[in-house]
């Protein structure tokens, strides 16, 4: 689709029918990418000159690019001028007013996870007011964390209010023109988190999305910046057991990690997008790029994620390992069931001495789905006694379902030491027997087995996040056997 | 208790129990033996309600209730507990886990709370005394790498903590050492009970040295082609199925 000049003007006048300051952000822009939009975005954001020029640079380079055809996955096509890229806030008047209103399909489902009452409402989008506890749960959290020195706010804040730190730092883990879904992101995000840990400072509490205010509608362009200082300590948490629904289909996120020397960030994720239903139908695609860069000595970076929702996952959580001695780390739960196919995996980039990494991957595919672990380990040639294990395992249940694994290896100095283990097992009839004999339901069998095999990755997530997790595997493969 | 009429079954094409019947009392043993490939444990695995086995006639009356008309959980939830001839692994589910799981799936049947961990771990580990397994048994995974005579015994401690209304134990006492098989023998003996009932499938006397079957049958091509008491086993340990055999078939 060609630039209009008219779409131009027709934005800018917009702005003057609604008024600068209140309005303009409550309005979605019309689907279509082109610099204009980029501009408009900008603008509604009221960010400085640079952070312009940024996303003008990688929106050219994006127009350069191809999107990717190697991933173990099919979808439609995407028609990326057919996506509006700056979604409005929903206003209260299109909300739930209560509980009351809200889909009771969903309500269970929160049941069955074991979500708190009172998060329930703010999960269904309940409108703000109606939602108890929360705003002042995260005030208390934020006065803690400045007491703290550290920064945790949404993107669009910390553009405005810690410029410097955004400059030097966005763009340098996942550069503009890493890949085609990254560029894209780079012109166009929307929101998303930024945290700065000052040096030394261990971070006082678990750092959630849920926490923060303005959380709401960061949409489908998310952008998330985490530093750590020298000597820093960081646990975030990413997601939410609660199955989100979003209109928006594809959803192409950038999460960039940042580890000075002797710091520490531990990245745990559990996400559960809408799947689509039994024939793939509605679901999300998730086009995630998200690196960690190990930059200092000793420094630490560890990955954990229970993925089961989109339709498609595509997402390669990563580390670079700079830092002589550094550390990075990748354990995850992938569950694909009905038509989900999922292709994921780590890299990890040995560059400085005597690093090491640690991949765990545990896959399970259920009804017809399909799962690719794709994993790299590459050790440069300065990279003396660099060590790698890699453990990936995959679950199947049932017969029409596959899993795949494409390790990919490339050593480069004759020091390094590298493992890989592969196993794929199914759950038997006899298994399911044996379990039903003894008087457990095969459902409950399932679950056991299910969760017997990511025991490893579940011990690595902050205890809550793991129960829920557990709950999760649970309702994703309710009716995946018999 | 169990009330088992001409009954048979099949399992894809072929036909392996053939019109079986067996009446099993509260508080009896009843040893069933029999040439390979007889049908022992079929009718154990039918009995336990394993779904490959067609059933395609015959009536099993369990306590007054029809038995085929359960699912497999609920007739254990019932008080029918199945050692497998060859238990199977599952890995990564810890042994503890598992017991725990079965112990609270009976209790809440009964209208029971579920088990205290403290309670469950001490009583498990009493049991495992008794059979003389190691407690770190519990934390590997169910049966993952025990050896054969292992999986016999974690059997055992299941049925020992399950305490069950029926015991069918299909060939555990093969693959045992001397001290396995008496220690298994005494957990069975343990739970002989006027309220329960025991049937224990065997090739071997050795078993019913240690613990005394009421009833021996003799199992051929899917029926029952002999009963008899205790000395019917020394009978056959001494001449074989041959002469039954040709009975049966003749
Ligand atoms: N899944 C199966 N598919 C086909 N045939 C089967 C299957 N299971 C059992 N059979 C057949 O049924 C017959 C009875 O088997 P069963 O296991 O009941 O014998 P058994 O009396 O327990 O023998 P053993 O003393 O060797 O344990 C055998 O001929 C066996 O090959
Ligand atoms: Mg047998």
């Amino acid at each position: 689709m060609a630039t209009e000049p008219e779409n131009l003007e027709h934005l800018v006048n917009r702005r003057y029918e609604h008024g600068f300051v209140t309005d303009i952000a409550t309005e979605s822009l019309p689907p279509g990418l082109d610099e204009n939009v980029v501009r408009a975005i900008s603008a509604r954001k009221k960010e400085p000159e640079f952070m312009l020029e940024w996303r003008l640079q990688a929106y050219r380079q994006w127009l350069e690019m191809r999107e990717p055809e190697w991933a173990h996955v099919h979808y439609p096509k995407i028609d990326y001028n057919d996506i509006s890229y700056f979604a409005a806030p929903k206003s209260d008047d299109d909300r739930p007013k209560s509980l009351d209103e809200v889909d009771p399909k969903l309500l269970e489902t929160y049941d069955k996870l074991g979500i708190p009452l009172h998060e329930r409402a703010r999960l269904a989008g309940v409108a703000v007011d109606a939602v108890f506890d929360s705003v002042s749960v995260a005030t208390t959290f934020k006065k803690k964390l400045s007491e703290a020195g550290v920064i945790f706010c949404s993107f669009s804040e910390a553009v405005l209010e810690h410029p410097e730190l955004v400059r030097k730092y966005l763009g340098s883990v996942v550069p503009r023109r890493d890949n085609f879904f990254a560029a894209l992101n780079s012109a166009v995000f929307s929101d998303g988190s930024f945290v700065y840990i000052p040096k030394g400072v261990r971070c006082p509490m678990e750092l959630s999305t849920y926490f923060r205010i303005n959380a709401a509608n960061t949409g489908q362009f998310e952008r998330t910046l985490i530093i750590a200082d020298e000597g820093s300590h960081v646990s975030y948490l990413e997601g939410c057991t609660a199955p989100m629904r979003d209109e928006n289909q594809l959803h192409a996120a950038v999460v960039e990690l940042v580890a000075l020397k002797d710091a520490e960030i531990k990245y745990s994720t559990v996400q559960n997008w809408y799947p689509g239903d039994e024939n793939g139908v509605g679901g999300i695609y998730n086009f995630v790029t998200k690196r960690g860069d190990c930059r200092g000595a000793n420094s630490k970076i560890s990955w954990t994620q229970v993925e089961t929702g989109s339709a498609i996952t595509w997402k390669y959580p990563s580390c670079l390992l700079r830092g002589d001695n550094s550390v990075g780390e990748f354990y995850s739960v992938a569950v694909a069931n009905n038509m989900q196919q999922a292709d994921t995996g780590t890299k990890m980039i040995h560059i400085g001495k005597d690093t090491s990494s640690t991949i765990v991957s545990k896959g399970i595919s259920a009804g017809r789905a399909e799962n690719a672990y794709r994993g790299l380990v590459r050790v440069m040639p300065q990279a003396h006694g660099a060590r790698n294990h890699t453990q990936c395992d995959s679950l199947l249940i049932g017969k029409q379902c596959g899993a795949h694994t494409f390790p990919y290896m490339e050593i480069r100095n004759p020091t390094a030491k590298v493992e890989h283990e592969a196993t794929t097992s199914k759950i038997s009839a006899d298994q399911l027997f044996y379990c039903r004999q003894r008087g457990i339901s095969e459902e409950d069998a399932v679950n056991m087995i299910v969760n017997g095999f990511c025991k490893e990755v579940f011990k690595e997530l902050p205890m809550e996040f793991a129960v829920e997790a557990q709950a999760l595997l649970n309702v994703s493969l309710e009716g995946a056997v018999g | 208790m169990l009330d088992i009429k001409d009954l048979k079954s099949r399992i894809g094409e072929s036909e392996i129990l053939r019109g079986l019947s067996l009446a099993v009392k509260k508080g009896e043993v009843h040893a069933i033996m029999g040439p390979n490939g007889s049908g022992k444990s079929t009718l154990a695995q039918v009995v336990a309600g394993h779904e490959d086995y067609e059933v395609t006639g015959g009536t099993v009356d369990y306590n007054g209730q029809d038995l085929l008309e359960l699912s497999p959980e609920e007739r254990a939830r019932e008080g029918i507990f199945l050692g497998f001839q060859y238990p199977v692994e599952i890995p990564g589910v810890n042994n503890a886990y598992l017991l725990k799981a079965a112990v609270n799936a009976k209790r809440k049947h009964q209208g029971l709370d579920e088990i205290d961990a403290f309670e469950f771990l001490k009583l498990a580990r009493e049991k495992m005394a008794l059979l003389g397994m190691d407690p770190k048994f519990l934390n590997r995974g169910v049966n993952e790498g025990f050896s054969g005579g292992e999986k016999k015994r974690n059997e055992i401690l299941q049925m020992a903590m399950l305490e069950p209304k029926l015991a069918i134990l299909d060939e555990t006492d093969s693959g045992l050492d001397i001290d396995a098989l008496k220690a298994v023998a005494e957990g069975v003996n343990a739970l002989r009970d006027p309220e329960r009932a025991i049937i224990l499938v065997t090739h071997y006397q050795r078993l019913l040295d240690y613990v005394e079957p009421d009833y021996v049958h003799v199992l051929s091509h899917g029926k029952i082609v002999r009963s008899g008491d205790k000395t019917l086993a020394l009978e056959l340990e001494e001449r074989g199925y041959d002469w039954l055999r040709e009975a049966a078939t003749g």
